[in-house]
């Protein structure tokens, strides 16, 4: 293969990781245009999404649309317990409260997954299958293009949902201004809740995407969680064109090292960068110019 | 102000009893390792107690600092063959030198942007451990650390090491209550209570944000060298993001902004793990239920919780 070639091939395998990441940063946003905190849990939501869809596709059999939308609703509804349980209960004690209790959460959720589903990794076979298709001389194979798809299919509705649905605006009212939306009688419990569950299921999309491409562990989360909330930092917190600007060139930018310098040394490259970045300019891509947002 | 350092000094000087006492009791020596370990814990806590109790700023990176004090005097040792007393020395310089530097740059921002920052850090320095193999050793890890020696006795039992390590924690908490109930200490203090009315009142934030930092790399580099030379073997799974976690868990669990809260909470959490060893399947479950508890129904940690038990007792026999 020439360079060409190979480009296009390390290109396509960064988008799909870039995907990946953008859904779990998205996930991070929506918590932080309600709550305000970072959900360490985030990544957490993405494996436990993995695992009930294993459950549900091969020990229960069921067909691959209905397991997966049981498997997003049952995350969901984890993020639902999370906010609802624990931190409602707290929420008058502070951010690094209220960010050590989601830590506190995804310690917990791994322990229950350790304890359900065991130590060994689990994988299920990818939902669409074919031939690759070729372009550029590089081969795309169809579970890395259906992860694109679906990925957008996701990022389109959840800004449709945010433009024009009562709940979406009412959500984007929150992100506004918290005391006023409350001032105004929106439901703010509830709505909080509401971006728990987005959160958890957006999570478990992402968790179905890829468990079919590297397979599931409980610890898989947490370096996805991680390289999610890298890409919403770099893209702007909170912003959701950022966390998809952001997921997307961490994924590119990741293929690339891996490929053209060292796939050892991918990781320090991508965390000396994200450091570099925030120190030159802390407020992320897209974020709002300010430099000292709470 | 000068009756609480008195207080401090009196209590420390209780825990000095406790500790010299301790090992007469106790023959067992994996009890020594625990404390062992412990007390280095305590050591970091300490310092992240002054980072995020009174410059109210969050590092979730100080397992970084652990790291570049291990492997910093570790490696130094191992090939000048130079006493590990100096390049412990060198390596807390070297570290002093590196968090002045991020310090300057990362603490200007805030937030979500300080952790992730930390974050990185950590994750950079950790990954860098695993993958330059032909310096680090890699995740097999650096065996032959040489021990400490003082003239002729070499502090390589768990005995010794209880001693050596127990003794300068001692000799910095005491120093650490000197600078809390210096007006260095009360500036920090009025840092975490408002920033704002901390800089009306003349103190420069971030020259104080910095410093706060500086200390608390410069506690947990001290802490990875003692901890290198004491236990002979480093390995990079270590001083990964958990125990950045770990640490500030310890901080919140024990009171967030006490330095007694911190030997609390990093002198209770540190064994847990080793207690649940025995039921090992919960781990995870009982410690991450522990943790969201603690913070949801006890705010102000264990330092909080036995301060409201003691002025209630009081309080009772006082009526």
């Amino acid at each position: 293969m020439n360079e060409a070639t190979l480009l296009w091939q390390f290109l396509f395998s960064g988008l799909a990781a870039g995907a990946i990441y953008a859904l779990v940063a998205l996930g991070f946003c929506i918590v932080e245009n309600s709550l305000r905190i970072v959900n360490f849990a985030q990544g957490d939501f993405l494996t436990l999404g993995g695992f009930l869809m294993s459950t549900f596709l091969l020990a229960w059999g069921l067909p691959w649309p209905l397991a997966a939308l049981l498997a997003v609703i049952g995350v969901g509804i984890c993020g639902w317990l999370l906010e609802r349980l624990a931190l409602r209960a707290a929420k008058d004690r502070g951010p690094l409260t209220l960010i050590f209790i989601t830590i506190g959460a995804s310690i917990f959720i791994r322990g229950v997954i350790k304890l359900v589903w065991g130590k060994n990794p689990r994988i299920f076979p990818p939902m669409v299958t074919g031939e690759p298709l070729r372009l550029g001389g590089a081969s795309l194979a169809p579970e890395t293009l259906f992860i694109l798809v679906a990925s957008l299919v996701c990022v389109v509705a959840l800004q449709l949902f945010y433009r024009f649905s009562r709940p979406g605006k009412a959500l984007r009212a929150i992100a506004y201004n918290f005391r006023s939306a409350y001032l105004v009688g929106l439901p703010v419990g509830f709505l909080t809740s509401f971006s728990f569950f987005l959160a958890g299921a957006i999570g478990a999309v992402a968790g179905l995407l890829i468990v079919p491409i590297t397979g599931v562990s409980f610890d898989t989360g947490v370096i996805l969680g991680l390289k999610g909330y890298a890409s919403a930092v770099l893209g702007g917190y909170g912003s959701f064109p950022g966390a998809i600007l952001g997921g997307l060139l961490l994924g590119l930018l990741e293929a690339l090292v891996a490929g053209f310098i060292s796939s050892g040394f991918r990781d320090v490259f991508t965390f000396l960068l994200l450091f570099l970045v925030l120190a030159v300019k802390p407020s992320g891509i897209l974020g709002s110019s300010e430099e000292e947002r709470a | 102000m000068f009756a609480r350092l008195q207080k401090d000094r009196r209590r420390l000087l209780g825990l000095a009893l406790l500790i010299y006492i301790l090992p007469f009791i106790l023959h067992n020596p994996y009890y020594l390792t625990v404390l062992n370990l412990s007390a280095l814990n305590i050591l970091t806590v300490c310092g992240l107690t002054l980072l995020i109790g009174y410059a109210g700023q969050i590092s979730l990176g100080h397992a970084g600092f652990w790291a570049l004090g291990a492997y910093g005097s570790a490696l130094l040792s191992l090939h000048t063959g130079w006493s590990p007393w100096i390049t412990t020395l060198l390596a807390l310089l070297g570290t002093i030198g590196l968090a002045a530097l991020m310090g300057v740059t990362i603490l200007r921002l805030r937030g979500n942007y300080l952790v992730m920052a930390t974050l990185a850090f950590n994750l950079a320095v950790y990954f860098f451990l695993v993958e330059a193999e032909d310096l680090t050793g890699g995740p097999p890890g650096l065996p032959g650390i040489p021990p400490y020696k003082l003239g002729p006795l070499v502090l390589a039992s768990d005995l010794a090491a209880y001693f050596l390590i127990w003794t300068v924690l001692l000799l910095i908490l005491f120093l650490t209550f000197n600078l809390v109930h210096s007006s260095e200490g009360r500036a920090l203090k009025a840092l975490a209570a408002s920033e704002t009315a901390a800089a009306c009142l003349g103190i420069n934030p971030h020259w104080y944000k910095v410093l706060a930092f500086v200390l608390s790399a410069a506690y947990a580099s001290l802490a990875g060298s003692f901890y290198a030379h004491y236990l002979s073997f480093i390995s990079p799974k270590t001083f990964d993001i958990f125990f950045s976690v770990e640490l500030v868990a310890m901080s919140l669990f024990g009171g967030r902004g006490s330095i007694w809260g911190a030997v609390l909470g990093a002198g209770t959490l540190t064994p847990l793990p080793h207690l649940l060893s025995f039921f090992d399947e919960y781990r995870d479950l009982i410690y991450g239920a522990l943790l969201m508890g603690v913070l949801i129904f006890f705010p102000q940690g264990l330092m909080g919780l036995l301060e409201r038990v003691l002025r209630s007792k009081s309080s009772g026999l006082k009526s």
